[in-house]
């Protein structure tokens, strides 16, 4: 292994006892807590919508999440390891063909709608299974 | 002044810091870095500290090199280096510095050759405007233009900005701030970018245009100091220091 890949993978074990992230991929909806810290206090807060893209690997690692914010659409990047995320919850899995939805940008109302899934990978009888986490 | 260190670019990465900043680093490796040999005043004219790094095949290693290595009781080195230091900050030969010679927090200098960009013309070189892409030009895109005057002077000026080749010089970045060091893998991680390719050997010294920081280890971060911190952790800075001498 070279040294940038061995020192990322120490980084990644040191931060994965930190906190579990569900395996989720486009097309889930997640609520992200995200710590926000105003002068010299810290709080938490939640930054619900679908997620419509997962690029990069290792510490690099980072998805988009979209939602809609008093009608206009919002899109947030979160390096998926960031010490700012204090958890990732899944809230509903998407049934979707494509790895990144960027034609969500385009859609609103009915037609931004995602089917829930409920077969495929990590799930068995519309149930979750239990699943390896990724990393 | 202390000495410095030579060390090899391993390349970039990111670092992310407990209060959820992440901070591009570049990844700098030390490795059985040891003094070979001590320049002093009454013999050469100056002091200084001559490190080598590196393990080379031993074919690659001339004899009078070997001669050298085997006066200093070292294993050969590919890559040797003098750092300039004041007289009491001279070190033993054969003594092991460790990464611990810098502390987090600290601003360096670090030293190494640019990458090579091979012969290159007068744009990519000396950021010369070029000429139009279009409005009936030929050919002349991206050539220099005029180099002088008319029959006075009749000739091209000394130094004038031609192509040429570019690049493989010797680089110094200022001020870089050391983010962490890991004493286990040998790692010094830097804030931004160093000169020089994956694989480059790098001189690592303390920043010259800031104050040094009182914590760091003098005369020199040595393994063997840093083993006997671990071992008494009360143990102030000088103390540790004293003991690097006495070694």
């Amino acid at each position: 292994m070279d040294t940038i890949a061995k020192f990322e993978a120490k980084q990644l074990k040191a931060m994965a006892s930190k906190k579990q992230i569900p395996v989720f991929s486009a097309g889930d909806t997640l609520k992200v807590n995200v710590r926000i810290t105003e002068g010299d206090r810290t709080r938490v807060q939640a930054y619900e919508g679908i997620c419509i893209s997962r690029t990069g690997n290792g510490i690099n690692e980072s998805f988009t999440v979209r939602k809609i914010s008093y009608g206009e659409g919002v899109e947030r990047v979160f390096p998926l390891h960031s010490p700012v995320i204090e958890s990732i919850d899944l809230v509903r899995r998407g049934s979707v063909r494509r790895a990144k939805l960027y034609y969500m940008r385009k859609r609103s109302g009915k037609s931004a709608r995602i089917a829930e899934r409920t077969t495929g990978h990590g799930m068995e009888d519309g149930r979750e299974v239990a699943e390896s986490a990724g990393e | 002044m202390r000495t410095g260190l030579i060390a090899r670019k391993e390349g970039m990465s990111r670092y992310f810091t407990p209060e959820g900043q992440h901070i591009p680093v570049t990844i700098l490796k030390v490795e059985k870095l040891q003094v070979t040999a001590v320049r002093t005043m009454e013999k050469d004219g100056y002091v200084a500290v001559q490190l080598g790094a590196g393990t080379p095949k031993i074919k690659n290693v001339n004899k009078a090199q070997r001669e050298s290595f085997a006066k200093a009781k070292v294993a050969p080195k590919s890559k040797l280096m003098e750092f300039r230091v004041d007289p009491k900050n001279v070190l033993e030969v054969g003594a092991e510095l460790s990464v611990e010679h810098f502390i987090p927090g600290q601003f360096v200098d670090v030293q190494g050759a640019s990458l090579g960009k091979g012969f290159a013309g007068g744009m990519k070189r000396w950021n010369f405007a070029g000429h139009r892409a279009s409005h009936g030009n030929s050919i002349t895109h991206r050539s220099l233009g005029s180099t002088g005057n008319r029959q006075d002077p009749g000739r091209v000026f000394k130094n004038k900005k031609m192509p040429g080749h570019l690049g493989v010089e010797t680089v110094t970045t200022q001020n870089l701030k050391i983010v962490a060091v890991d004493a286990e893998d040998g790692l010094i991680l830097v804030q931004g970018s160093v000169p020089g390719f994956k694989g480059a050997w790098i001189a690592i010294t303390d920043a010259m245009k800031k104050p040094l920081p009182k914590e760091v280890p003098m005369p020199a971060g040595l393994k063997k100091a840093a083993a006997d911190k671990q071992e008494q952790k009360a143990e102030a800075a000088p103390a540790v220091a004293e003991e690097g001498k006495a070694e």
